[in-house]
Protein backbone atom coordinates (compact mmCIF):
# COMPACT_ATOMS: atom_id res chain seq x y z
CA UNK A 1 0.00 0.00 0.00
CA UNK A 2 1.18 3.26 -0.70
CA UNK A 3 1.08 7.06 1.84
CA UNK A 4 -1.65 7.42 4.30
CA UNK A 5 -4.68 9.56 2.83
CA UNK A 6 -7.28 11.23 4.70
CA UNK A 7 -10.20 13.51 3.90
CA UNK A 8 -10.17 17.14 4.74
CA UNK A 9 -12.90 18.91 3.78
CA UNK A 10 -16.44 17.99 2.48
CA UNK A 11 -19.02 20.53 0.90
CA UNK A 12 -22.70 19.57 -0.30
CA UNK A 13 -25.13 21.66 -1.91
CA UNK A 14 -28.73 21.73 -0.48
CA UNK A 15 -30.79 18.60 -2.88
CA UNK A 16 -33.22 19.80 -4.34
CA UNK A 17 -36.03 18.36 -7.80
CA UNK A 18 -34.33 21.50 -9.69
CA UNK A 19 -31.50 24.19 -9.19
CA UNK A 20 -33.47 26.79 -11.45
CA UNK A 21 -31.01 29.74 -10.08
CA UNK A 22 -28.11 28.22 -11.00
CA UNK A 23 -26.32 26.64 -14.04
CA UNK A 24 -24.35 23.47 -13.78
CA UNK A 25 -20.65 24.98 -13.35
CA UNK A 26 -22.19 27.68 -10.88
CA UNK A 27 -24.01 24.21 -9.26
CA UNK A 28 -20.74 22.38 -8.57
CA UNK A 29 -19.14 26.23 -7.12
CA UNK A 30 -20.94 25.88 -4.70
CA UNK A 31 -20.13 22.32 -3.75
CA UNK A 32 -16.13 23.43 -4.16
CA UNK A 33 -15.96 26.34 -2.26
CA UNK A 34 -18.47 25.13 0.50
CA UNK A 35 -15.24 22.24 0.89
CA UNK A 36 -12.71 24.88 1.02
CA UNK A 37 -14.15 26.91 3.24
CA UNK A 38 -14.75 23.63 5.35
CA UNK A 39 -10.95 22.44 4.71
CA UNK A 40 -9.78 26.49 5.27
CA UNK A 41 -7.83 25.70 1.90
CA UNK A 42 -7.58 28.14 -1.37
CA UNK A 43 -8.68 27.10 -4.35
CA UNK A 44 -4.52 27.51 -5.38
CA UNK A 45 -3.89 24.70 -2.71
CA UNK A 46 -5.76 22.17 -4.55
CA UNK A 47 -3.05 20.44 -7.46
CA UNK A 48 -5.48 18.23 -9.25
CA UNK A 49 -9.06 18.25 -10.08
CA UNK A 50 -11.20 14.98 -10.50
CA UNK A 51 -14.28 15.78 -12.11
CA UNK A 52 -17.71 13.06 -11.63
CA UNK A 53 -20.60 12.96 -13.57
CA UNK A 54 -22.81 9.97 -14.58
CA UNK A 55 -24.48 9.82 -18.28
CA UNK A 56 -24.67 13.00 -19.67
CA UNK A 57 -28.23 12.16 -20.98
CA UNK A 58 -29.55 13.26 -18.14
CA UNK A 59 -28.05 16.92 -18.44
CA UNK A 60 -28.42 16.57 -22.21
CA UNK A 61 -24.68 18.50 -22.49
CA UNK A 62 -21.96 15.77 -23.67
CA UNK A 63 -18.74 16.53 -21.73
CA UNK A 64 -19.68 18.41 -18.78
CA UNK A 65 -16.43 18.26 -17.63
CA UNK A 66 -14.92 20.73 -20.09
CA UNK A 67 -18.30 23.54 -19.35
CA UNK A 68 -17.64 22.85 -15.32
CA UNK A 69 -13.38 23.48 -15.33
CA UNK A 70 -13.70 27.41 -14.54
CA UNK A 71 -16.66 26.73 -11.79
CA UNK A 72 -14.71 24.16 -10.03
CA UNK A 73 -11.18 25.98 -10.24
CA UNK A 74 -9.32 23.64 -12.27
CA UNK A 75 -7.99 25.51 -14.77
CA UNK A 76 -4.14 25.14 -15.10
CA UNK A 77 -3.81 22.20 -13.11
CA UNK A 78 -4.22 18.48 -14.18
CA UNK A 79 -7.94 17.28 -14.73
CA UNK A 80 -9.96 13.77 -15.08
CA UNK A 81 -13.31 13.12 -15.20
CA UNK A 82 -14.86 9.66 -13.95
CA UNK A 83 -18.15 8.02 -15.08
CA UNK A 84 -18.96 4.70 -13.32
CA UNK A 85 -23.00 5.19 -13.37
CA UNK A 86 -24.13 5.41 -9.82
CA UNK A 87 -20.71 4.89 -8.60
CA UNK A 88 -19.37 7.55 -9.93
CA UNK A 89 -18.76 9.66 -7.04
CA UNK A 90 -16.71 6.81 -5.26
CA UNK A 91 -14.96 5.93 -8.58
CA UNK A 92 -13.92 9.72 -8.39
CA UNK A 93 -12.42 9.34 -4.49
CA UNK A 94 -10.44 6.43 -6.17
CA UNK A 95 -8.76 8.45 -8.30
CA UNK A 96 -8.27 10.89 -5.82
CA UNK A 97 -6.79 8.83 -3.27
CA UNK A 98 -4.40 6.94 -6.02
CA UNK A 99 -2.64 10.48 -7.29
CA UNK A 100 -2.27 11.20 -3.31
CA UNK A 101 -1.52 7.38 -2.32
CA UNK A 102 0.91 7.12 -4.77
CA UNK A 103 2.87 10.07 -4.35
CA UNK A 104 1.87 11.97 -6.84
CA UNK A 105 0.00 14.98 -5.36
CA UNK A 106 -0.33 16.18 -1.63
CA UNK A 107 -3.59 17.63 -1.87
CA UNK A 108 -6.57 17.05 -4.60
CA UNK A 109 -10.53 17.41 -4.79
CA UNK A 110 -12.96 15.46 -5.99
CA UNK A 111 -16.22 17.05 -7.47
CA UNK A 112 -18.93 15.21 -8.25
CA UNK A 113 -22.93 16.45 -9.92
CA UNK A 114 -26.08 15.72 -11.32
CA UNK A 115 -28.79 17.11 -12.64
CA UNK A 116 -31.13 14.68 -12.64
CA UNK A 117 -34.06 17.55 -13.00
CA UNK A 118 -32.52 18.83 -16.35
CA UNK A 119 -34.81 16.10 -17.84
CA UNK A 120 -38.48 15.05 -17.31
CA UNK A 121 -38.05 11.04 -17.01
CA UNK A 122 -34.91 9.66 -15.59
CA UNK A 123 -35.94 5.64 -16.77
CA UNK A 124 -36.05 6.55 -20.03
CA UNK A 125 -32.45 7.49 -19.57
CA UNK A 126 -31.60 4.78 -17.83
CA UNK A 127 -33.00 2.17 -20.14
CA UNK A 128 -30.41 3.36 -22.91
CA UNK A 129 -27.32 1.70 -20.32
CA UNK A 130 -29.07 -1.87 -21.66
CA UNK A 131 -27.23 -3.09 -24.82
CA UNK A 132 -29.56 -2.31 -28.04
CA UNK A 133 -29.08 -5.99 -29.16
CA UNK A 134 -30.35 -8.21 -26.20
CA UNK A 135 -31.65 -6.44 -23.58
CA UNK A 136 -33.05 -2.04 -24.28
CA UNK A 137 -36.20 -3.93 -25.98
CA UNK A 138 -37.34 -5.59 -22.72
CA UNK A 139 -38.12 -3.04 -20.93
CA UNK A 140 -35.53 -2.79 -18.34
CA UNK A 141 -34.73 -0.12 -16.19
CA UNK A 142 -33.10 1.03 -12.94
CA UNK A 143 -36.55 0.30 -10.66
CA UNK A 144 -37.30 -3.13 -13.04
CA UNK A 145 -33.52 -4.49 -12.51
CA UNK A 146 -33.74 -3.37 -8.86
CA UNK A 147 -37.32 -5.12 -8.57
CA UNK A 148 -35.70 -8.35 -10.02
CA UNK A 149 -33.31 -8.63 -7.37
CA UNK A 150 -36.30 -7.81 -4.41
CA UNK A 151 -38.27 -10.51 -5.72
CA UNK A 152 -35.18 -13.12 -5.98
CA UNK A 153 -34.13 -11.89 -2.49
CA UNK A 154 -37.63 -12.72 -1.08
CA UNK A 155 -38.11 -16.20 -2.99
CA UNK A 156 -34.62 -17.34 -1.27
CA UNK A 157 -34.70 -15.53 2.04
CA UNK A 158 -38.44 -14.95 2.74
CA UNK A 159 -37.47 -11.06 2.85
CA UNK A 160 -41.05 -8.99 3.10
CA UNK A 161 -42.11 -5.68 1.71
CA UNK A 162 -42.71 -4.47 5.32
CA UNK A 163 -39.16 -4.99 6.27
CA UNK A 164 -38.49 -3.08 2.94
CA UNK A 165 -40.66 -0.16 4.16
CA UNK A 166 -39.00 -0.02 7.51
CA UNK A 167 -36.10 1.19 6.24
CA UNK A 168 -37.99 4.03 3.93
CA UNK A 169 -39.31 4.99 7.16
CA UNK A 170 -35.95 5.54 8.86
CA UNK A 171 -34.68 7.31 6.49
CA UNK A 172 -37.30 9.43 5.87
CA UNK A 173 -36.75 10.39 9.91
CA UNK A 174 -33.35 10.73 9.30
CA UNK A 175 -33.17 12.95 6.82
CA UNK A 176 -34.82 15.51 9.16
CA UNK A 177 -31.94 16.32 10.90
CA UNK A 178 -29.98 16.88 7.67
CA UNK A 179 -30.62 20.25 6.43
CA UNK A 180 -29.19 18.74 3.04
CA UNK A 181 -31.48 16.21 2.23
CA UNK A 182 -34.02 16.58 -0.57
CA UNK A 183 -36.96 14.86 0.94
CA UNK A 184 -38.16 14.73 4.06
CA UNK A 185 -41.41 12.78 4.52
CA UNK A 186 -43.26 12.51 7.60
CA UNK A 187 -44.84 8.70 6.91
CA UNK A 188 -45.60 5.40 8.64
CA UNK A 189 -44.44 1.69 7.13
CA UNK A 190 -48.20 1.89 6.41
CA UNK A 191 -47.80 4.91 4.39
CA UNK A 192 -45.37 3.36 2.30
CA UNK A 193 -47.09 -0.16 2.05
CA UNK A 194 -50.04 1.84 0.41
CA UNK A 195 -47.93 3.50 -1.97
CA UNK A 196 -48.29 2.68 -5.91
CA UNK A 197 -46.24 0.02 -7.06
CA UNK A 198 -44.27 0.78 -9.89
CA UNK A 199 -42.43 -2.49 -10.54
CA UNK A 200 -43.42 -5.16 -8.04
CA UNK A 201 -42.38 -5.38 -5.72
CA UNK A 202 -41.28 -1.85 -5.47
CA UNK A 203 -43.26 0.98 -4.65
CA UNK A 204 -43.20 4.83 -5.03
CA UNK A 205 -42.00 5.09 -1.33
CA UNK A 206 -39.48 2.17 -2.15
CA UNK A 207 -37.69 4.07 -4.63
CA UNK A 208 -34.94 7.64 -4.54
CA UNK A 209 -36.08 10.85 -5.54
CA UNK A 210 -34.88 12.70 -9.01
CA UNK A 211 -32.42 15.59 -7.68
CA UNK A 212 -29.87 18.11 -8.63
CA UNK A 213 -26.97 18.37 -6.56
CA UNK A 214 -23.12 18.97 -6.31
CA UNK A 215 -20.49 17.41 -3.24
CA UNK A 216 -17.21 18.18 -3.20
CA UNK A 217 -14.75 16.20 -0.93
CA UNK A 218 -10.20 17.30 -0.81
CA UNK A 219 -8.17 14.76 0.24
CA UNK A 220 -4.63 15.09 1.09
CA UNK A 221 -1.56 12.98 1.92
CA UNK A 222 -0.75 12.49 5.74
CA UNK A 223 1.90 15.09 6.18
CA UNK A 224 -0.60 17.93 4.66
CA UNK A 225 -3.90 16.64 6.28
CA UNK A 226 -2.10 16.93 9.72
CA UNK A 227 -1.29 21.04 8.80
CA UNK A 228 -4.55 21.29 7.28
CA UNK A 229 -6.84 19.99 9.96
CA UNK A 230 -6.91 18.61 13.73
CA UNK A 231 -9.76 15.80 12.56
CA UNK A 232 -9.25 14.65 9.25
CA UNK A 233 -11.09 10.91 8.35
CA UNK A 234 -8.53 8.56 7.64
CA UNK A 235 -8.79 6.44 4.89
CA UNK A 236 -8.03 2.94 6.10
CA UNK A 237 -10.15 0.86 3.58
CA UNK A 238 -10.69 1.16 0.61
CA UNK A 239 -11.68 -1.79 -2.31
CA UNK A 240 -13.97 -1.91 -5.27
CA UNK A 241 -14.95 -4.47 -8.03
CA UNK A 242 -16.63 -4.79 -11.10
CA UNK A 243 -19.57 -7.61 -11.82
CA UNK A 244 -19.90 -8.93 -15.51
CA UNK A 245 -22.57 -6.80 -17.63
CA UNK A 246 -25.51 -9.21 -18.32
CA UNK A 247 -28.05 -9.31 -15.26
CA UNK A 248 -28.58 -12.84 -16.57
CA UNK A 249 -24.56 -14.28 -16.27
CA UNK A 250 -25.06 -12.75 -12.56
CA UNK A 251 -28.21 -15.22 -11.16
CA UNK A 252 -25.68 -17.95 -10.04
CA UNK A 253 -23.90 -20.40 -12.35
CA UNK A 254 -25.74 -23.35 -12.84
CA UNK A 255 -25.69 -24.78 -9.79
CA UNK A 256 -22.98 -22.93 -8.84
CA UNK A 257 -22.78 -18.99 -7.22
CA UNK A 258 -21.76 -15.71 -8.18
CA UNK A 259 -25.66 -14.32 -7.67
CA UNK A 260 -25.95 -11.00 -7.68
CA UNK A 261 -28.91 -10.52 -5.34
CA UNK A 262 -26.33 -12.07 -2.54
CA UNK A 263 -24.06 -9.38 -3.40
CA UNK A 264 -21.32 -11.68 -3.55
CA UNK A 265 -19.35 -8.67 -5.04
CA UNK A 266 -19.60 -6.66 -2.31
CA UNK A 267 -18.95 -9.48 0.16
CA UNK A 268 -15.56 -9.29 -1.86
CA UNK A 269 -15.05 -5.85 -1.82
CA UNK A 270 -16.09 -5.72 1.97
CA UNK A 271 -13.44 -8.49 2.99
CA UNK A 272 -10.58 -6.66 1.37
CA UNK A 273 -11.54 -3.29 2.71
CA UNK A 274 -12.02 -4.65 6.50
CA UNK A 275 -8.49 -6.62 6.53
CA UNK A 276 -7.24 -3.40 5.20
CA UNK A 277 -8.52 -1.04 8.40
CA UNK A 278 -7.89 -4.14 10.29
CA UNK A 279 -11.15 -5.06 10.83
CA UNK A 280 -12.45 -8.63 12.29
CA UNK A 281 -15.97 -7.76 13.40
CA UNK A 282 -17.61 -5.35 11.27
CA UNK A 283 -20.84 -5.54 13.55
CA UNK A 284 -19.10 -4.40 16.50
CA UNK A 285 -16.26 -2.14 14.91
CA UNK A 286 -18.20 -0.22 12.28
CA UNK A 287 -19.84 2.80 14.08
CA UNK A 288 -21.86 4.19 11.88
CA UNK A 289 -22.20 3.06 7.71
CA UNK A 290 -23.41 4.98 4.92
CA UNK A 291 -25.24 3.07 2.21
CA UNK A 292 -25.75 3.50 -1.45
CA UNK A 293 -29.29 2.53 -1.37
CA UNK A 294 -32.02 3.92 -4.18
CA UNK A 295 -34.34 1.54 -3.90
CA UNK A 296 -35.09 -0.24 -0.44
CA UNK A 297 -34.59 -3.62 -0.73
CA UNK A 298 -30.76 -2.71 -1.65
CA UNK A 299 -30.39 -2.33 1.78
CA UNK A 300 -31.03 -5.20 3.17
CA UNK A 301 -28.83 -7.12 0.42
CA UNK A 302 -25.82 -5.19 1.62
CA UNK A 303 -26.35 -5.47 5.18
CA UNK A 304 -25.91 -8.69 4.21
CA UNK A 305 -22.80 -8.69 1.92
CA UNK A 306 -20.88 -6.15 4.02
CA UNK A 307 -21.06 -8.57 6.92
CA UNK A 308 -23.07 -6.47 9.15
CA UNK A 309 -25.23 -9.98 9.89
CA UNK A 310 -25.14 -13.70 7.84
CA UNK A 311 -26.84 -14.06 4.37
CA UNK A 312 -30.19 -14.13 4.30
CA UNK A 313 -30.77 -12.39 7.71
CA UNK A 314 -31.01 -9.01 6.60
CA UNK A 315 -34.93 -8.87 6.73
CA UNK A 316 -34.15 -10.08 10.17
CA UNK A 317 -31.75 -6.87 10.89
CA UNK A 318 -33.95 -4.14 10.39
CA UNK A 319 -36.70 -5.97 12.18
CA UNK A 320 -34.79 -5.96 14.84
CA UNK A 321 -34.03 -2.32 14.96
CA UNK A 322 -30.49 -2.42 14.82
CA UNK A 323 -29.70 0.59 11.78
CA UNK A 324 -32.18 2.97 13.74
CA UNK A 325 -30.42 6.30 14.37
CA UNK A 326 -30.27 5.12 18.58
CA UNK A 327 -29.70 1.42 17.27
CA UNK A 328 -26.44 -0.45 17.12
CA UNK A 329 -25.14 -0.08 13.79
CA UNK A 330 -26.72 3.36 11.98
CA UNK A 331 -27.38 2.88 9.04
CA UNK A 332 -28.01 6.39 6.63
CA UNK A 333 -28.00 8.93 9.36
CA UNK A 334 -27.92 11.37 6.58
CA UNK A 335 -31.10 9.98 5.31
CA UNK A 336 -29.43 7.78 2.52
CA UNK A 337 -30.19 7.89 -0.63
CA UNK A 338 -34.43 7.38 -0.75
CA UNK A 339 -33.86 10.73 0.13
CA UNK A 340 -31.73 12.64 -2.29
CA UNK A 341 -30.10 11.04 -5.73
CA UNK A 342 -28.30 13.35 -7.42
CA UNK A 343 -26.92 10.54 -9.15
CA UNK A 344 -23.21 11.39 -10.27
CA UNK A 345 -22.72 12.85 -6.65
CA UNK A 346 -24.68 10.42 -4.98
CA UNK A 347 -21.79 8.07 -4.01
CA UNK A 348 -19.33 10.56 -3.03
CA UNK A 349 -21.89 11.97 -0.68
CA UNK A 350 -21.93 8.76 1.13
CA UNK A 351 -18.22 9.14 1.40
CA UNK A 352 -18.54 12.41 2.32
CA UNK A 353 -21.30 12.08 5.33
CA UNK A 354 -19.15 9.16 6.35
CA UNK A 355 -16.09 11.17 7.02
CA UNK A 356 -18.51 13.98 8.41
CA UNK A 357 -19.70 11.58 10.73
CA UNK A 358 -15.53 10.66 11.71
CA UNK A 359 -14.91 14.46 12.00
CA UNK A 360 -17.51 14.88 14.31
CA UNK A 361 -19.18 17.23 11.76
CA UNK A 362 -22.12 16.16 10.87
CA UNK A 363 -24.33 18.89 13.34
CA UNK A 364 -27.62 17.12 13.88
CA UNK A 365 -27.55 14.09 12.70
CA UNK A 366 -24.01 13.22 14.25
CA UNK A 367 -23.91 9.78 15.53
CA UNK A 368 -22.06 10.02 19.49
CA UNK A 369 -18.24 8.95 19.34
CA UNK A 370 -17.85 7.77 16.02
CA UNK A 371 -14.08 5.83 15.44
CA UNK A 372 -14.82 4.26 11.91
CA UNK A 373 -17.25 5.19 9.45
CA UNK A 374 -18.12 3.01 6.57
CA UNK A 375 -19.60 4.05 2.81
CA UNK A 376 -20.51 1.65 0.14
CA UNK A 377 -21.00 2.80 -3.13
CA UNK A 378 -22.63 0.77 -6.07
CA UNK A 379 -23.81 1.35 -9.97
CA UNK A 380 -24.58 0.33 -13.06
CA UNK A 381 -27.63 -1.65 -11.85
CA UNK A 382 -25.14 -2.95 -8.71
CA UNK A 383 -22.50 -4.37 -11.74
CA UNK A 384 -19.96 -1.59 -9.79
CA UNK A 385 -19.25 -1.65 -5.51
CA UNK A 386 -17.22 -0.06 -3.72
CA UNK A 387 -16.80 0.29 0.43
CA UNK A 388 -14.14 2.93 1.93
CA UNK A 389 -13.48 2.64 5.45
CA UNK A 390 -12.97 5.99 7.55
CA UNK A 391 -11.37 6.77 10.64
CA UNK A 392 -10.53 9.27 13.38
CA UNK A 393 -7.04 7.37 13.81
CA UNK A 394 -5.38 6.24 11.11
CA UNK A 395 -4.31 2.86 10.45
CA UNK B 1 -27.39 32.85 -2.78
CA UNK B 2 -28.65 29.36 -2.92
CA UNK B 3 -31.82 27.19 -2.83
CA UNK B 4 -34.60 27.74 -5.43
CA UNK B 5 -35.33 31.75 -4.53
CA UNK B 6 -36.57 33.72 -7.58
CA UNK B 7 -35.28 37.54 -7.67
CA UNK B 8 -38.45 39.62 -7.63
CA UNK B 9 -38.98 41.36 -11.23
CA UNK B 10 -36.09 39.09 -12.98
CA UNK B 11 -37.02 35.69 -14.93
CA UNK B 12 -35.33 32.16 -14.32
CA UNK B 13 -34.68 31.51 -17.99
CA UNK B 14 -34.53 27.45 -18.65
CA UNK B 15 -33.43 27.11 -22.80
CA UNK B 16 -35.26 23.89 -24.05
CA UNK B 17 -33.33 20.82 -25.86
CA UNK B 18 -33.38 17.72 -27.16
CA UNK B 19 -31.24 14.81 -28.28
CA UNK B 20 -32.48 13.24 -31.87
CA UNK B 21 -29.98 11.38 -32.96
CA UNK B 22 -30.53 8.28 -35.24
CA UNK B 23 -28.03 5.38 -34.60
CA UNK B 24 -27.16 2.03 -36.87
CA UNK B 25 -25.94 -0.47 -33.68
CA UNK B 26 -23.72 -2.99 -34.84
CA UNK B 27 -24.89 -6.21 -33.61
CA UNK B 28 -21.99 -8.41 -34.70
CA UNK B 29 -21.53 -11.64 -36.34
CA UNK B 30 -22.01 -13.50 -33.06
CA UNK B 31 -25.53 -11.40 -32.57
CA UNK B 32 -26.28 -11.35 -36.42
CA UNK B 33 -25.83 -15.60 -36.54
CA UNK B 34 -28.29 -15.87 -33.23
CA UNK B 35 -31.14 -13.09 -34.54
CA UNK B 36 -31.09 -15.10 -38.02
CA UNK B 37 -31.75 -18.78 -35.93
CA UNK B 38 -34.70 -16.85 -34.36
CA UNK B 39 -36.20 -15.47 -37.29
CA UNK B 40 -35.48 -18.42 -40.23
CA UNK B 41 -34.97 -21.56 -37.58
CA UNK B 42 -37.31 -20.38 -34.25
CA UNK B 43 -34.37 -21.78 -32.89
CA UNK B 44 -32.30 -20.49 -29.76
CA UNK B 45 -28.69 -21.15 -30.03
CA UNK B 46 -26.38 -20.38 -27.62
CA UNK B 47 -22.35 -20.54 -27.86
CA UNK B 48 -20.14 -22.46 -25.55
CA UNK B 49 -16.76 -22.45 -24.32
CA UNK B 50 -14.18 -25.14 -25.10
CA UNK B 51 -12.25 -24.81 -22.14
CA UNK B 52 -14.98 -24.76 -19.34
CA UNK B 53 -18.24 -25.59 -21.23
CA UNK B 54 -20.11 -22.64 -20.36
CA UNK B 55 -22.97 -22.10 -22.68
CA UNK B 56 -23.83 -18.58 -23.02
CA UNK B 57 -27.10 -16.24 -23.62
CA UNK B 58 -27.13 -14.11 -25.12
CA UNK B 59 -24.68 -15.74 -27.22
CA UNK B 60 -20.83 -14.40 -26.66
CA UNK B 61 -18.26 -14.77 -29.32
CA UNK B 62 -15.63 -14.82 -26.30
CA UNK B 63 -15.98 -16.65 -22.69
CA UNK B 64 -15.51 -13.62 -19.77
CA UNK B 65 -14.58 -16.25 -17.74
CA UNK B 66 -11.70 -17.90 -19.71
CA UNK B 67 -11.68 -14.57 -21.72
CA UNK B 68 -10.77 -17.32 -25.04
CA UNK B 69 -12.55 -17.06 -28.32
CA UNK B 70 -15.61 -18.68 -28.07
CA UNK B 71 -16.58 -20.78 -32.01
CA UNK B 72 -19.42 -23.49 -30.80
CA UNK B 73 -22.61 -22.98 -31.46
CA UNK B 74 -25.15 -25.21 -29.38
CA UNK B 75 -29.24 -25.45 -29.41
CA UNK B 76 -30.73 -24.89 -25.97
CA UNK B 77 -33.62 -26.13 -25.00
CA UNK B 78 -36.99 -24.68 -25.22
CA UNK B 79 -38.36 -24.87 -21.83
CA UNK B 80 -36.46 -23.30 -18.75
CA UNK B 81 -36.64 -21.70 -15.19
CA UNK B 82 -37.44 -18.05 -14.10
CA UNK B 83 -34.51 -17.33 -11.95
CA UNK B 84 -36.42 -13.85 -11.24
CA UNK B 85 -38.94 -11.61 -12.50
CA UNK B 86 -40.73 -8.17 -11.73
CA UNK B 87 -44.13 -7.14 -12.38
CA UNK B 88 -44.38 -3.45 -14.32
CA UNK B 89 -47.61 -1.56 -12.64
CA UNK B 90 -46.75 1.80 -13.66
CA UNK B 91 -46.51 3.69 -17.05
CA UNK B 92 -43.06 4.65 -18.12
CA UNK B 93 -42.48 7.37 -20.99
CA UNK B 94 -41.57 5.03 -24.16
CA UNK B 95 -41.95 1.67 -22.36
CA UNK B 96 -45.31 -0.54 -23.34
CA UNK B 97 -48.42 -0.29 -21.24
CA UNK B 98 -48.71 -2.27 -17.60
CA UNK B 99 -48.81 -4.57 -16.66
CA UNK B 100 -46.42 -6.93 -17.84
CA UNK B 101 -43.53 -9.19 -16.58
CA UNK B 102 -40.03 -9.04 -16.80
CA UNK B 103 -37.69 -12.11 -16.41
CA UNK B 104 -34.70 -13.85 -16.50
CA UNK B 105 -34.56 -17.13 -17.43
CA UNK B 106 -32.32 -19.92 -17.45
CA UNK B 107 -33.33 -22.61 -20.65
CA UNK B 108 -32.78 -25.73 -20.73
CA UNK B 109 -28.53 -26.17 -21.23
CA UNK B 110 -27.67 -22.83 -20.79
CA UNK B 111 -25.87 -21.69 -17.78
CA UNK B 112 -26.92 -18.01 -18.05
CA UNK B 113 -30.21 -16.32 -17.92
CA UNK B 114 -32.17 -14.84 -20.88
CA UNK B 115 -34.04 -11.60 -20.39
CA UNK B 116 -37.97 -11.87 -22.08
CA UNK B 117 -41.37 -10.97 -21.15
CA UNK B 118 -43.54 -13.63 -19.57
CA UNK B 119 -46.77 -13.53 -21.31
CA UNK B 120 -50.08 -15.68 -20.54
CA UNK B 121 -50.70 -14.77 -17.09
CA UNK B 122 -54.23 -12.96 -16.60
CA UNK B 123 -52.62 -9.93 -14.84
CA UNK B 124 -56.10 -8.27 -14.61
CA UNK B 125 -55.67 -9.75 -10.65
CA UNK B 126 -52.67 -8.85 -9.33
CA UNK B 127 -52.43 -10.49 -6.10
CA UNK B 128 -53.84 -13.35 -8.43
CA UNK B 129 -51.02 -13.40 -10.35
CA UNK B 130 -48.17 -13.00 -7.83
CA UNK B 131 -49.37 -16.55 -6.73
CA UNK B 132 -48.69 -18.04 -10.26
CA UNK B 133 -46.17 -16.57 -10.96
CA UNK B 134 -42.39 -17.47 -9.12
CA UNK B 135 -39.07 -18.14 -9.05
CA UNK B 136 -38.64 -21.33 -10.18
CA UNK B 137 -41.73 -21.39 -12.17
CA UNK B 138 -40.97 -23.69 -15.62
CA UNK B 139 -41.69 -21.82 -18.33
CA UNK B 140 -40.93 -22.44 -22.45
CA UNK B 141 -40.43 -20.36 -25.36
CA UNK B 142 -43.15 -19.51 -27.44
CA UNK B 143 -42.41 -17.83 -31.00
CA UNK B 144 -44.29 -14.93 -32.75
CA UNK B 145 -45.83 -15.87 -35.72
CA UNK B 146 -43.33 -13.79 -37.97
CA UNK B 147 -39.88 -13.18 -36.14
CA UNK B 148 -37.94 -10.32 -37.26
CA UNK B 149 -34.91 -11.64 -36.18
CA UNK B 150 -34.59 -9.53 -32.70
CA UNK B 151 -34.65 -10.34 -29.06
CA UNK B 152 -38.68 -9.63 -29.15
CA UNK B 153 -39.18 -12.57 -31.42
CA UNK B 154 -40.37 -14.63 -28.80
CA UNK B 155 -41.76 -14.52 -25.31
CA UNK B 156 -41.97 -16.86 -22.42
CA UNK B 157 -45.00 -18.31 -21.19
CA UNK B 158 -46.13 -21.27 -18.49
CA UNK B 159 -45.83 -24.52 -19.09
CA UNK B 160 -49.08 -25.55 -17.28
CA UNK B 161 -50.86 -22.81 -17.51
Amino acid sequence: MGRRVAIVGVGQTKYVSKRKDVNTPELANEAVVGALQDAGLKISEIESTIFASAPEAFEGINCPDKWCVGGIGAANKPFMRINTGGMTGGSGFIAAFDHISSGMFDVVMVVAIQRVGESPDAQRILNTIFDPIYEKDIALNIISVCALQATRHMAKYGTTEEQMAKIVVRCHKNAQKNPYSHLKLNITVEDVLRSKYLCWPIKLLDACPRSDGACAVILASEEKAKKITPAPAWVNGLASITESYYVGDRLGWRGGDDDFTDGNSLRIVSKKAYQMAGIINPLEEVDVAEIYAPFSNLEIMDIEALGFCERGKGGEFIDKGIPEIDGKLPINPSGGVLTSNPIGATALIRIAEAALQVMGKAGEHQIADVKTALARTAGGTNQFHNVVILGRNAK
Amino acid sequence: MSGEEIIEGEEIIEIPGKWEIPYLYSAGKTASKFFYGLKHNKKIMGTKCKECSRVYLPPRSYCETCFLPIIDWVEVGEKGIVETFTIVLAKFEGFPEPPFIISYVRLDGADTCLANFISGIDLTDIEKAKKIIKVGMRVKVLFKDNPEGRITDFVFVPINP
